[in-house]
């Protein structure tokens, strides 16, 4: 990263942290929306975006995150900070199952993408039948006052929300910029880029896999606990659903696979999108169910036509940021 | 339980597993050639259905009727969407692929709820509520004529690929791009050509769908998931893989809604699928990649 670079990103850092100060509530909803997608994003990217692993059912870590703090709050009054590392355990577990099970099986690609869909979906039909956390009608979580921060049960003002998730962002943003110039990170690009020639120079390719996914799903599940604890109810039709997975994976595709930067910036041009295509056809007062999401498919159609490798890196040549 | 209900459910999912196949088979002749993952792949079937739900309720066109026009069109849309839209894309990575199928998916599962609203859609023809009877044994008259029509479909795009020159042409291409290009084949005509074909199946199964059951905007991506785990199972890119998963997982489904629970009958086909991607990832009767 260049000096002018740094210096950027010390601006967003510091118009990020002051914002709550200066915006009203739903600009500051949005943007803990925005803050939520980009991490998930994030995740996302270091299993795709730096070692070539397409996953499809990311959904999957986040709901199982979000169930497993969500129920043991709801069973037993155990708060996010020691749930959140069931959730984290589990995840890992489950990507750790699913990617040996596919590396060892030899499943790459189309196929590989294909299975974490089916485990996303089997898991989705699984807690529809669970009754311990409340199948198909939902759990919820009792709604605490807003006015009074307690950090320690993860219930306070949507500005606390806001800052957790922001502290999310910049961690996991720190943790791929070290990654990436890591030896995992050269192995990863190694694998991706082609993963017969990495093994061929004597890379263990599963070992390196299996880092990835089960990093991935550790970091998505963090995610997961951010979510049950922010929006306070479960749908497994919801949580697990592919729609999920395909929004976690929008941003890094229209910010830029595998680089740093692009999951942020994907998931501020989305959601910056679909609300001002909502506002707009409010204002023509065309509410038509279903047209805002045309319109969501027809921007998404021409980004993904006309700018392939995402925004970020076309617009870091442009600012001069990278090298 | 009596063995005449199990009996009676199997060959009912029989029956809708081999529409379920020619739906599958479109996924599979279009990922077989031109290695795309077509993701909107049940949001085009509902659109099929939609148009012959439209069909009958303007002129009171009988599904089987409706089959013609609503081929002969979705062969028409495919050819189209592959040489305006996904030839461009045919070598670039498969998450950018992904995001264009996807993209095309949202708008075409939104156009029609824009145009139907969320409620569900039927034709009601007489012969859905007659059935053959086989000794003990029902078979809904609907339900034995779609899969007639359904195998029908099957064996033209068989004897296509066999006995035509363009067939054989398209198996070229799927066989070895390269070779193709330098042999002077029209490779985007063909590829075209092929996802006018994938179209036209799913056209005959959304067609023959809607005799079966009825149709919303929110099934399409339920049937595309379906469409795929009906082609690994079976084999991807393979045709008659699609067929046999199509008819594996329709019995499946149907033995799980009677023995377990409706609602859980998707859990089967998964557990399936993920079965045979642990231990056969090339699926039943897929080679080796």
């Amino acid at each position: 990263m260049t000096a002018r670079g740094i210096a950027l990103l010390a601006v967003l850092a510091a118009v990020l942290l002051a914002l709550p100060a200066f915006v009203g509530g739903y600009a500051l909803s949005l943007a803990t929306l925005i803050l939520l997608s980009a991490y998930t994003g994030q995740a996302w990217n270091v299993m795709m975006g730096f070692a070539g692993q397409l996953s499809l059912g990311h959904a999957l870590y986040v709901g199982v995150g979000a169930y497993a703090a969500a129920a043991l709050f709801f069973h037993y009054g155990i708060g996010p900070w020691a749930g959140v590392w069931l959730a984290i355990a589990l995840c890992a577990l489950l990507g750790a199952a699913i990617g040996f099970l596919a590396f060892r099986f030899g499943i790459s690609g189309v196929y590989f993408a294909l299975l974490t869909i089916a485990f996303a979906e089997f898991t989705r039909i699984g807690f529809d039948h669970l009754d311990w956390t409340g199948g198909p009608g939902g759990l919820f979580i009792k709604v605490a006052q807003r006015d009074r921060v307690d950090l320690l049960n993860l219930r306070g003002t949507p500005a606390m929300f806001y800052y957790v998730v922001l502290a999310l962002v910049a961690g996991a943003f720190a943790l791929c910029a070290w990654l990436l110039n890591s030896r995992a990170g050269y192995y990863w690009q190694a694998i991706r880029e082609d993963e017969d020639a990495a093994r061929a120079l004597g890379i263990d390719t599963f070992r390196w896999k299996m880092v990835a996914v089960v990093l991935s799903a550790a970091m998505t599940a963090v995610a997961g606990v951010f979510f049950a604890f922010y929006y306070n109810n479960l749908f497994p039709e919801q949580i697990f659903n592919i729609g999920r997975s395909i929004e976690i994976i929008l941003g890094p595709v229209i910010g830029g696979v595998g680089t740093l930067f692009g999951p942020i910036l994907g998931a501020a041009v989305l959601n910056l999108l679909a609300d001002g295509i909502t506002e707009l056809i409010a204002a023509l007062g065309w509410e038509i169910p279903g047209i805002k999401q045309v319109f969501y498919g027809l921007v998404l159609l021409v980004v993904v036509m006309f700018v392939p490798h995402g925004i970020w890196p076309a617009l870091a040549r442009k600012l001069k940021v990278s090298r | 339980m009596s063995l005449d209900l199990v009996a009676n459910v199997v060959i009912a999912g029989l029956l809708t597993g081999l529409v379920y196949g020619l739906m599958a088979l479109g996924l599979s002749v279009i990922f077989g050639v031109v290695r795309v993952v077509n993701f909107a792949h049940g949001e085009m079937l509902t659109i099929a259905m939609y148009a012959t739900v439209v069909l009958f309720a303007a002129w009171r066109l009988d599904p089987f009727w409706a089959l013609v026009p609503v081929t002969v069109a979705f062969f028409a849309a495919g050819y189209l969407l592959q040489a305006g839209l996904i030839n461009p894309f045919i070598t670039r990575p498969e998450h950018s692929q992904f995001m264009l199928l996807v993209a095309v998916a949202i708008i075409m599962v939104n156009a029609l709820l824009m145009i139907f609203g969320p409620d569900a859609r039927n034709v009601q023809v007489d012969y859905q509520l007659d059935s053959f009877a086989l000794g003990k044994i029902l078979v809904d008259k609907a339900r034995l004529y779609a899969a007639l029509a359904a195998i029908a479909g099957s064996a033209v795009l068989f004897a296509f690929f066999r006995y035509t020159r363009t067939g054989t042409a398209i198996r070229a291409c799927a066989d070895n791009h390269l070779g193709a290009l330098v042999v002077g084949l029209n490779v985007r005509h063909l590829y075209a050509f092929t996802f006018g074909l994938g179209s036209a199946c799913v056209a005959v199964a959304g067609v023959m769908m809607v005799l079966l059951v009825e149709v919303n905007p929110s099934l399409g991506p339920a049937y595309t998931l379906l469409a795929f785990v009906i082609v690994i199972v079976g084999g991807l890119g393979s045709m008659g893989g699609a067929l046999l998963g199509g008819v594996l997982i329709g019995m499946s489904e149907a033995l799980a809604g009677l023995l377990v629970t409706p609602s859980a009958k998707s859990m089967f086909s998964f557990g399936l699928l993920i079965l045979v991607l642990l231990f056969r990832p090339q699926g039943l009767l897929g080679r080796r990649p």
